[in-house]
């Protein structure tokens, strides 16, 4: 049993094997070479949608990964590489998306929900604040009054003994 | 303060309620939305150029084949287990008389043959992309994928995944007869 046990631990702690794509690319200088990895980086497998192009062992991936560093071989700029994919996929290619009316709510919209909550919220706690005010009748404000200083004259008569 | 909240007017007590209600709403939708639905950006440009050999003929096909006559552009291969499930509709189409291009997307030309000989063949001649470079200008992402393109070799409309009764009676067959009224 406890070997069992110990088995199964184990195999809980041994790293998941990432499978990287294996085919490996020769890059004339080293600025070609991280202008292609932010590319394959920045845009979306279209076959597995949550994986990068780079991430992706999907055939149309790797395909794509062929047509990315050949345009890097031929001079292209990274402006015209986007522009290729965006041509033919779409935006959504795009990690990263870019902003035009259509996006306005995907860019703008957590930070308004977030100014809107504040908003809401002081709101909120300064209608209360006043509600607590003008709910005492002037009889409560009085006792309230009463109360205090009773309670300091109390306090008072406590600091004298204790000295 | 139970007498200020009673104060409210209806609207300003059920607020949070009916904002809460849209969300739901929303999110109730977006849940329903396929994400493998990318529209494609092609719809409404001419068709990307290309020019592929033909299967089993000489020849090739190019952009330029495309015009003159409405046709489906229907992107098949044998390893595609879909393709089999939306063949009769495709043969269909092609019964009735619409121009039906086979594009035969990264497959082996032994194999797409004999899979055509099992299926039967809808098409008029089937082009090869035999490495997927044209897939990638079409923005081609999977199989099966359909285009439909005018006279003018204009993509009129991008169905993704298998065509089916739904798709050719709400969708195609609307579309076909706007083109044909366009043509005349």
């Amino acid at each position: 049993m406890r070997v069992i046990v110990f088995l199964v631990m184990a195999l809980l702690l041994t790293p998941p094997v990432v499978a990287a794509p294996v085919v490996t690319y020769e890059f004339a200088s080293e600025e070609q070479e991280a202008l292609f990895n932010k590319l394959s980086n920045e845009l979306r497998c279209l076959v597995c949608q949550n994986q990068s192009i780079a991430d992706s062992n999907a055939e149309l991936a790797t395909d794509l990964r062929e047509e990315i560093y050949g345009m890097l071989q031929q001079g292209k700029s990274e402006d015209e590489i986007v522009e290729f994919m965006v041509v033919r996929y779409g935006d959504f290619v795009l990690y990263n998306p870019p902003m035009k009316p259509m996006t306005w709510l995907l860019w703008f919209g957590p930070a308004f929900a977030l100014l809107a909550g504040f908003f809401f919220v002081v709101r909120i706690i300064r209608r209360q604040k006043k509600a607590a005010v003008a709910e005492m009748s002037s009889e409560e404000i009085e006792r309230l009054k009463a109360l205090q200083s009773e309670a300091q004259s109390m306090i008072k008569t406590e600091d004298s003994r204790d000295i | 303060m139970t007498e200020e909240i009673q104060k409210k007017s209806p609207l300003k007590r059920f607020m949070p309620l009916i904002i809460f209600g849209l969300l739901v709403a929303l999110l109730w939708y977006g849940l329903g939305l396929n994400p493998r639905l990318v529209p494609s950006p092609l719809v409404g440009k001419p068709a990307p150029e290309f020019e592929l050999p033909l299967l089993n003929a000489s020849g090739k096909f190019s952009h330029e084949d495309l015009k003159g006559d409405i046709t489906l552009l229907n992107v098949f291969a044998s390893w595609c287990y879909a393709c089999r499930q939306e063949h009769q509709a495709i043969t269909q189409l092609s019964r009735k008389g619409l121009r039906v291009i086979g594009f035969n997307y990264k497959d082996k030309a032994a194999d797409a043959t004999a899979w055509l000989r099992q299926f039967g063949n809808p098409y008029q001649v089937v082009a090869q992309d035999l490495d997927g470079r044209v897939g990638i200008d079409w923005g081609v992402y999977g199989a099966p994928e359909t285009f439909v393109i005018d006279h003018n070799g204009i993509i009129r409309d991008k169905r993704i995944g298998p065509v089916d009764q739904e798709y050719i009676s709400e969708k195609l067959m609307p579309l076909v007869q706007q083109i044909r009224s366009e043509q005349t």
